[in-house]
């Protein structure tokens, strides 16, 4: 299909790409449109301008500090897929944007807007979800800074307001030593998850699971947590019989919807299954990945 | 509203009149009649309109042209040397990693940009790359085996070039 | 002069690459013709319905919008699309309007068509077109069709529209004497061959010449000529088809669809150029759907694992309509699930459904895919039972080489008489065995290794192919020496060009570039066939040859004159004409000489290559994955003309076979929407999906049933794949007694069969 008509601006500074999505109603950002633009294709969206941020200054880096990671919303998926200092500084972060999409689409594809497309399947989300990122957008009322829990709202829809545009993703610090693993499970290489589980936490000198972060994309309406799995880890020994009750709990804790590729109650069990092997994956590898 | 826009396609300075809604591929098919790439699905899946902008593949369906004003734009047109294949192109000739040719232009592209980055990439690289392109006929084999015979000729280039 | 090696036999580089490869092919959308206004269709998005209005008027006021066209413009009694292959009075009723007048039975269907300045602008004006359809109850599911109370159409009374009674010999009370019998219900899930370049028409129409041009032509130009022709109220010959090239046809593209008639009628009522390019999500929803097959089927042996007879009750679920090639389907699954084994007694009887998805017609293997599938499942479960091996049972009912030719179980209504061949079975079964590992890798069925259970299967299959009736090659010497070879066959990315430029220039003695085949419009030769049933090297190889050996005595002839001695005294040789006393003629100074000849080959005997082929899979139960360990196929194509083309051809089709099985799946709700609406959701195997295929192709026994022996392939790396990955799956989790009945073989599946699952493993 042919998209539908559509006006189109490459302003050179924030504040008057600001004023652009102010000024006119039904306008969108576009930034590397490899989910915008689709949906444009199936005309599915209807915008009528379209505000292409490629020339905003400054939002193509990954900074790097004891504060974490500061990521630009025009990074591009290739972009971290090369970045050899992240197989440190965030692995888990690298790990999973290895699963996204196809290597067309990784050249073009931003942080920032797969954020703002908040497809609860898709890998960035989800990241930005179990790290506790912080989401910074800039509007009219100036930046704002919005927790990753409160960012996703509902499938495709965020907390962002009409006239802001993502900037950066914050990432808090990940020490060494932690433990981690993503597991995810697709039809086929590249495409959107049927279900995925990340999962890290830190062991303590006392042996016991500390600081457990357990999430999952593919089975909700955003990218979800999963508390009380996290709860029954913290202060655990990780042994078989507790994968087994994290197991399980992940399990009963989802509630995904059945599409053409998996039903509900296989996306259920599936949660569980990803969840366990995260669990031992992330046990036995250590800060080695 | 149609928009003019200017961009280097295969070396060469062009410019058209374009609606903002024309993606990059049809613009280069339709306005600039250049149709060597090809549009397969029109919504980023299938890889047949892969052309290589400012040195990177990139889908030419999920790119609108005026994205690409003043960018520089390589197309299949402009792999060979006048009449004379290129070496990736010797090698899907030999290797038989073409039956309808519909897809080839994007695999060709797709696989120039990758082996020009990566001219020593192994066979799983090759093909976790070449994922992103479907193919209906060959069922991949040979254009994974084209893909890796074609790496020595990158890898001298690579050499001159350093 | 030294011997000349022959050519046919050789891994000779295409011909058509070098364009391909350029980015100079010539598809249906590189087409830009001075003044060309662009189509779009407005389709049904209801499943079943009666279209009570229709109001244009916004979308022929917007700008740039030239005409819409509906029924009521097109003119009634709308236009119907014939049944190409096999039609029968019976079927008149269900064939599907070029354009829905009332009825709409199938989302996807015209109902309108826009004619715009540009393609956008055409698709703009669908959205501002009214239609307001009355909803119908829809059926899609067998189930649903046959129980109605939904009915595509009213009159008939039922949504069974037509049937096949296949027999051989009678089945009496084998069922009730037989020392083993089983039954099953086994069913195949629509998809289909969709192909990388969508479907295009361009049409051009020359008022002064009263002539009408269409490129975008595939497959069957010549019958599609006919068709347009008699729809158009226009001469043969004043309608001309140009193929160009062909981005894949499978069976699926290149029949007769809707837009084959309204882009031409468009271009001829506003007298400019008309293109229309399907977008991905039409070709989708409109393109040949194929499969979609329901099987009660019931098998009886003797204790020692002989077959005594096998009964088949069928459901074969064609969509709203039946279109060109629909009855090849429905024809096959009946007649082919005997397959290379001998089945004494044999009953199917196949109904044809009508339900509201769209109309199904032939795609790789039509049939067969599908018979080899409720075949080869019904062998191992049998096998299983009897407590005899799957490979010793096979080897206990294959068709030994004495029992050949062997006439397929007799077909009505419509009856063609057909006989496999010849081959080698069980021979090339064990060639399978062997290349496979197959004895050395027993110890692994069943077994757990790294959270896996992996599994191996082994299964025959015959492919039909070198469908007659006719074929016609024309040779013309050129003025320059050199020979144009005009075919009627068509090429549709199979590397026919090449194939049959190999055979003529060893027909003629020469090099391969001393040969030009001209393919691809209707005007080259007078009557083509195309490129269908795996006949084009058959049928297009045996034309040239006939034409080649008619040229050859027309340039004796013509060379004995300039010689100056008798027709008896001249020879021919590596593109010379020589005289016993010792002069000789070159094709050069033949020319002028109206040296030319249209042969047509007639053949009413099909060819069948044979083979086996090996799967070993790991399937993981927690997750329902299928990987493909290890893939080894053999097949028996009697004779190869070009063992890198036919190499091409036979991964190809495997890979479709994987995607068919594992993978592709056009899903419908219960309302006729189809959910599979992208190629995001409609999956096609990928580069990383299935690395692991090993094929090899041999000539062991040429076809008895014309001179250059070859037989049909391409098709028979699809044929076996579903039956065959089934039963590896059921030997890998064999400890479950999971025995899968349906394709596709998705990970859902795979987990649910393990969850209901008679038994756990002990593992």
């Amino acid at each position: 299909m042919k998209m539908p008509q559509f006006d189109y601006a490459c302003p050179s500074s924030l504040e008057e790409a600001i004023q652009l999505l102010s000024d006119n109603e039904g306008a969108k950002v576009l930034s590397g449109g490899q989910s915008l633009l689709p949906l444009l294709a199936f005309r599915m969206a209807q915008p009528t301008l379209l505000v292409d941020i490629q020339k905003l200054a400054g939002m193509d880096r990954i900074e790097i500090s004891a504060d974490g990671l500061r990521v630009g919303a025009r990074v591009r998926w290739c972009q971290i897929e090369d970045d050899k200092r992240l197989a440190t500084a965030h692995p888990l972060f690298q790990f999973m944007i290895n699963h996204v999409a196809h290597y067309q689409i990784r050249n073009r594809g931003t942080v920032g807007g797969s954020l703002a497309h908040a497809d609860p399947s898709a890998e960035m989300p989800g990241v930005a979800r179990v790290c506790d990122c912080d989401i910074v957008a800039v509007g009219n009322a100036g930046e704002r800074v919005i927790k990753a829990a409160d960012f996703f709202v509902a499938a495709l829809e965020t907390s962002l307001q009409e006239d802001e545009i993502i900037t950066e993703v914050r990432f808090p610090p990940w020490p060494s030593g932690r433990r981690w693993a993503f597991h995810e499970f697709a039809r086929r290489r590249g495409d959107f998850a049927i279900a995925g589980v990340a999962v890290f936490f830190d062991i303590g000198s006392d042996g016991v699971i500390a600081d457990a972060h357990v999430g999952v994309i593919g089975a909700g309406d955003t990218p979800i947590r999963l508390d009380a799995v996290e709860q029954l880890l913290n202060g655990q020994r990780l042994d078989e019989e507790l994968i087994g009750r994290a197991r399980h709990l992940a399990s009963e804790t989802v509630d995904p919807q059945s599409d053409i590729h998996a039903a509900g109650d296989y996306r259920k069990s599936l949660v569980g299954t990803l969840t366990a092997r995260g669990l031992r994956d992330a046990a036995s590898s250590g800060a080695v990945k | 509203m149609k928009m003019r826009i200017e961009f280097e396609l295969n070396g060469k300075p062009v410019s058209a009149e374009v609606e903002p809604r024309l993606t990059l591929g049809d613009c280069i098919r339709h306005e600039l009649l250049q149709t060597g790439t090809h549009i397969g699905c029109e919504h980023g899946v299938c890889g047949a309109c892969t052309v290589i902008v400012e040195g990177d593949a990139v889908r030419s369906c999920l790119t609108l042209a005026v994205q690409a004003a003043g960018k520089r734009v390589q197309t299949v047109e402009g792999l060979a040397n006048g009449d004379n294949l290129a070496p990736l192109q010797q090698s899907f000739q030999k290797h038989h990693g073409l039956q309808c040719g519909f897809c080839t232009p994007g695999f060709l592209m797709t696989a120039h940009a990758l082996l020009t980055h990566e001219p020593a990439a192994d066979e799983e690289r090759i093909r976790e790359v070449l994922s992103g392109n479907v193919c209906r006929c060959t069922g991949y084999l040979s254009i994974v085996k084209a893909v890796m015979d074609a790496r020595p000729a990158y890898q001298a280039n690579k050499a001159v070039q350093s | 002069m030294s011997a000349r090696i022959p050519l046919v036999g050789k891994p000779i580089e295409r011909i058509e690459d070098r364009k391909l490869l350029l980015g100079r092919g010539s598809f249906a959308d590189d087409i830009h013709r001075d003044g060309m206004l662009h189509a779009a269709i407005l389709r049904s998005s209801v499943g079943h319905g009666l279209i009570r209005h229709i109001d244009v008027s916004a979308a022929r006021a917007l700008e740039g919008v030239h005409a819409v066209f509906s029924a009521e413009e097109i003119g009634r009694p709308v236009p119907r699309i014939p049944v190409r292959l096999f039609p029968n009075d019976g079927m008149d009723p269900f064939r599907q309007p070029v354009i829905a007048d009332g009825k709409v039975r199938f989302v996807g269907e015209p109902i309108a068509i826009v004619i715009a300045d540009t393609p956008a602008i055409a698709e703009d004006a669908l959205e501002l077109i009214e239609v307001d359809i009355e909803v119908f109850p829809a059926v899609t599911s067998i189930a649903a069709a046959v129980a109605g109370p939904a009915l595509l159409f009213e009159s008939h009374g039922s949504n069974r529209i037509f049937g096949y009674e296949i027999r051989r010999d009678e089945l009496a009370d084998i069922f009730e004497t037989a020392a083993y019998t089983r039954r099953e219900r086994l069913y195949v899930h629509r998809h289909t061959g969709i192909t990388m370049e969508t479907r295009g028409v361009v049409a051009e129409w020359n008022a002064a010449d009263g002539y009408m041009r269409c490129w975008g032509a595939v497959k069957v130009p010549f019958a599609n000529r006919k068709i347009l022709a008699g729809m158009l109220d226009l001469p043969e010959d004043k309608v001309e088809m140009i193929e160009g090239n062909a981005g894949g046809s499978f069976g699926v593209r290149g029949e007769f669809f809707p837009e084959d008639f309204l882009i031409p009628f468009a271009a001829r009522k506003l007298g400019r150029p008309v293109k229309w390019i399907e977008d991905r999500r039409e070709h989708l929803l409109a393109i040949t759907h194929a499969r979609d097959v329901e099987c009660d089927i019931a098998i009886a042996c003797d204790g020692d694992g002989h077959i005594l007879g096998i009964r088949a009750d069928m459901r074969m679920n064609i969509g709203a309509y039946f279109r060109t090639s629909t009855t090849i389907a429905p024809r096959n699954v009946g007649q082919f699930v005997p397959g290379p084994y001998r089945v004494p007694a044999y009953s199917a009887d196949v109904a044809v459904i009508a339900s509201n998805k769209s109309p199904s017609g032939t795609y790789r293997g039509p049939g067969r895919f599908e018979a080899d599938f409720f075949r080869e499942r019904m062998l191992d479960l049998a096998a299983d039972d009897l407590g005899i091996d799957r490979v010793e049972f096979r080897r206990r009912n294959l068709l030994t080489e004495a029992e050949l030719p062997k006439p397929f179980p007799a077909i009505t209504p419509n009856p063609v008489v057909t006989e496999l061949d010849s081959g080698a079975y069980e021979h090339v079964l064990d060639l399978c065995l062997a290349k496979a590992n197959w004895a050395d890798k027993q110890h692994l069925q069943g077994k757990l290794v790294d959270g896996r259970y992996h599994g191996l299967a082994v299964c025959c299959f015959v492919e039909g192919g070198a469908a007659g009736p006719r074929e016609s090659a024309r040779m013309v010497l050129e003025d320059d020496g050199t020979i144009s070879l005009y075919v009627g066959s068509s090429a549709v990315g199979q590397g026919v060009e090449t194939i049959l430029t190999q055979i003529a220039a060893d027909a003629m003695e020469l090099p391969l570039d001393a040969i030009r085949v001209f393919h691809g419009s209707t005007t080259y030769v007078k009557e083509g066939w195309g490129s269908y049933h795996s006949r084009s090297t058959v049928m297009g190889g045996n034309a040239v040859l006939l034409a080649a050996a008619e040229i050859k005595s027309q340039m004796l002839a013509a060379g004995a004159g300039l010689l100056q001695c008798s027709g008896q005294e001249v020879s021919y040789e590596n593109g010379r004409v020589i005289a016993q006393h010792g002069g000789s003629v070159g094709l050069k100074e033949l020319a002028g000489k109206d040296i030319a000849f249209e042969a047509t080959f007639h053949n009413s005997k099909h060819t069948y290559t044979y083979g086996s082929h090996v799967a070993h899979v790991a399937v993981d139960a927690e997750t329902g994955h299928i990987e493909i360990v290890d893939y080894v196929a053999i097949e028996d194509a009697g004779r190869i003309i070009n063992p890198l083309t036919l190499h091409g051809q036979a991964v190809g089709s495997i890979v479709q076979g994987l995607g068919g099985a594992l993978l592709e799946h056009f899903v419908y709700d219960e309302d006729g929407q189809m959910l599979s609406g992208s190629l995001a959701d409609y999956l096609v195997p990928l580069a990383t999906d299935f690395p692991n295929i090993r094929t090899s192709s041999i000539e062991l026994r040429p076809s008895p049933n014309h001179p250059l022996g070859a037989k049909g392939a391409g098709e028979g790396g699809t044929i076996p794949v579903g039956g065959l990955l089934a039963n590896a799956v059921a030997a890998a989790l064999r400890d479950f007694h999971v025995q899968p009945t349906e394709l596709p073989l998705s990970p859902d599946r795979i987990w649910r069969l393990v969850q209901d699952a008679p038994a756990q493993s002990g593992a």
